[in-house]
């Protein structure tokens, strides 16, 4: 992307190329860099997968709702090695596809995806897959996230039975 | 094969209770055994009364839902007379699971395999082809959705048994239903299930799940994070000390109850909600010492409950109300269900702060749960080294008259009910 981008001329394969840096950082663990993608008034959500895709944490339980502050201290978290479900770390891809940008409104793209997350920890491997909305702004003529929003598709977490890393 | 194994389980020891050495051990055969388990089903799921669901889960006339509970996948309705009944969902004619949907609103149900159709109190209405069936084959009981044995509920939880002679449900939950009292009577307007299910499993055998759910010796070392987190916001907490007892309250069932320095939104303030958050926390109280006179009052707001519920059912009166219940599928699988309850006119502001402080604790995403699951699970991979290292110990406390909050009487209660039930024992 270059240094000039505007909401109105950022293109599909830019936004492409800043999801597959975040997905980058998310499965290298570099969770503070990957903090730092987002605007200070963010919000990333993780919905019950038994409610509407854009339900409101505020009267409907998701299994993540932070919003900046409690990210930031899920990141905190998540570097400990008392966070115990995550150490030693779990190995983590992210296959990010089917990018496309659905609305420019105001200062902010809302853009859709599709997601595959395999990860793998204690010789188990589990699969995650569903949609991600993320709302992202342009600011300095950098792309920033001030909203993500990971809606599993499969019926809950059955197998999975935590959402302990980013998707 | 199977009836030797059979005997070999019967004649050990599953449960040590060492009164002169001072130790209460559980063999950790107990949580790797398929015959344990079907043991278990036997004597355990298929004899005591186990959490269906709560009333508010079906708000209006026709609503239903579809839920596993002890093995069988159960219809709960609520018909037009508003009665609630819970239903084996597989069609009496020839098997076929007749609603296949988790939720929703009907008249009646279609069976799609030959289109027997079901009103929502489970009798037979209509069947294609009626002719070709002896006159009164409809009223016959047999050619209805077939009832649970047995259903009951407690303000608002709803129990099945699959045991037509179980004792009756008040008699069953005995020093537990006090409990479930103060818990119903967090508001006078009652409580509702919060939309949305957290749905997960664990790798892990489902009593592991049981004792973790109300043990408070593991908190400062497994939640380290979770409490480094909670020092870390806005304002602070108040300034409690975690401190309280833990009760055996017999037939299995045990509860801790403490009080905590998180916020409660029923009804235990902090300053992260500010003075407006005050006053309306004030006001709660207000109206609970109004009703229930000041010291149950502060029981109500004041103390911390994980309550837990033979053999597997937990409500969590904490930093937010939650029912949890378990099911396993193998000695080292279990689905687990969580629900956020809530007073049914609480403030929008509190219910927001209610929903955020349960997953900041809570569930898969929680900064405390998914430490909990790594746990069990580690514990369930540890039993591998069983030949060698054959025993759990729960004996923290055992000289106590008074327990702690964080010592294993109630575990004990826990483990005493279970051998009964198990080996008479
Ligand atoms: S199995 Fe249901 S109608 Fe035949
Ligand atoms: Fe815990």
């Amino acid at each position: 992307m270059t240094a000039t981008a505007t909401l109105q001329n950022v293109t599909r394969a830019d936004v492409e190329d800043f999801l597959f840096a975040e997905a980058d950082l998310i499965d290298n663990w570099k969770l503070p860099e990957w903090l730092e993608l987002f605007t200070d008034d963010a919000h990333y959500y993780v919905p019950s997968t038994d409610v509407d895709p854009e339900a409101a944490p505020d009267n409907n339980l998701f299994y993540i709702a932070d919003d900046r502050f409690r990210l930031g201290e899920r990141v905190k978290r998540l570097m400990k090695r008392t966070a115990h479900v995550e150490f030693p770390h779990s190995k983590v891809r992210h296959i990010v596809g089917n990018v496309r940008i659905l609305e420019r409104n105001g200062d902010e793209l809302k853009i859709s995806t599709a997601f595959i997350a395999h990860r793998t920890k204690n010789a188990v491997t589990d699969v995650y897959f569903g949609t991600g909305i993320y709302r992202l702004v342009v600011r300095d003529g950098k792309m920033a996230i001030r909203e993500k929003r990971s809606i599993l598709a499969s019926d809950g977490l059955r197998q999975q039975g935590r959402v302990s890393f980013i998707l | 094969m199977t009836a030797v194994l059979k005997k070999v389980v019967d004649n050990e020891r599953m449960v040590d209770n060492d009164r002169e050495g001072q130790r209460f051990r559980v063999a950790r055969k107990a949580f790797v055994s398929k015959e344990i388990l079907e043991r278990e089903r036997a004597n355990i799921f298929d004899k005591v009364w186990l959490f269906l669901g709560h009333e508010s889960e079906l708000n209006k006339p026709g609503d239903f839902l579809t839920r596993s509970v002890g093995g069988r996948t159960l219809l709960f309705t609520r018909d037009a007379k508003n009665r609630f009944h819970a239903l084996l969902n597989t069609c009496p004619h020839r098997g076929a699971r007749v609603c296949r949907e988790r939720s929703g609103n009907a008249k009646s149900f279609q069976c799609f395999y030959h289109g027997w159709v079901f009103g929502l109190d489970g009798s037979l209405r209509d069947m294609p082809g009626k002719e070709s069936y002896p006159e009164g084959f409809a009223e016959r009981p047999t050619s209805s959705l077939q009832p649970v044995p047995k259903f009951d509920s407690l303000r608002g939880f709803c129990f099945v048994s699959f045991n037509p002679n179980v004792e009756s449900l008040s008699d069953y939950l005995g020093n537990a239903k006090e409990y479930l009292e103060v818990v119903a009577d967090h508001a006078e307007a009652g409580l509702t299930v919060v939309g949305g299910t957290q749905e997960y499993s664990i790798r892990a055998n489902w009593k592991l799940l049981a004792e973790n759910s109300f043990d408070g010796y593991h908190a400062a070392v497994n939640h380290a994070t979770y409490l480094e987190y909670l020092k870390s916001t806005t304002g602070g907490l108040v300034p409690i000390q975690l401190v309280g007892h833990a009760r055996d309250l017999g037939n299995g069932h045990g509860v801790v109850e403490y009080k905590a320095p998180w916020g409660r939104p029923v009804a235990q303030w902090i300053p992260a909600w500010g003075d407006d958050g005050k006053k309306r926390i004030d006001a709660i109280f207000d109206k609970l010492v109004a009703k229930h006179g000041t010291e149950r009052a502060e029981r109500i707001a004041h103390y911390n409950r994980n309550l837990h519920i033979f053999p597997n059912l937990v409500i969590n009166d904490i930093m937010a109300l939650t029912i949890r219940t378990f099911h396993p599928s193998e000695p080292d699988f279990m689905s687990v269900n969580a629900w956020a309850l809530a007073p049914k006119d609480e403030d929008p502001k509190d219910r927001s702060s209610r929903l955020f402080n349960f997953l900041e604790f809570l569930g898969p995403g929680g900064f405390a749960t998914p430490d909990d699951i790594e746990a069990l699970e580690q514990c369930q991979d540890g039993f591998k080294n069983m030949a060698e290292v054959p025993w759990n110990d729960i004996s923290k406390g055992l000289a106590k008259e008074t327990p702690s909050f964080d010592d294993e009487a109630q575990m004990r209660g826990y483990w005493t009910e279970w051998n009964r039930r198990m080996y008479g024992a």
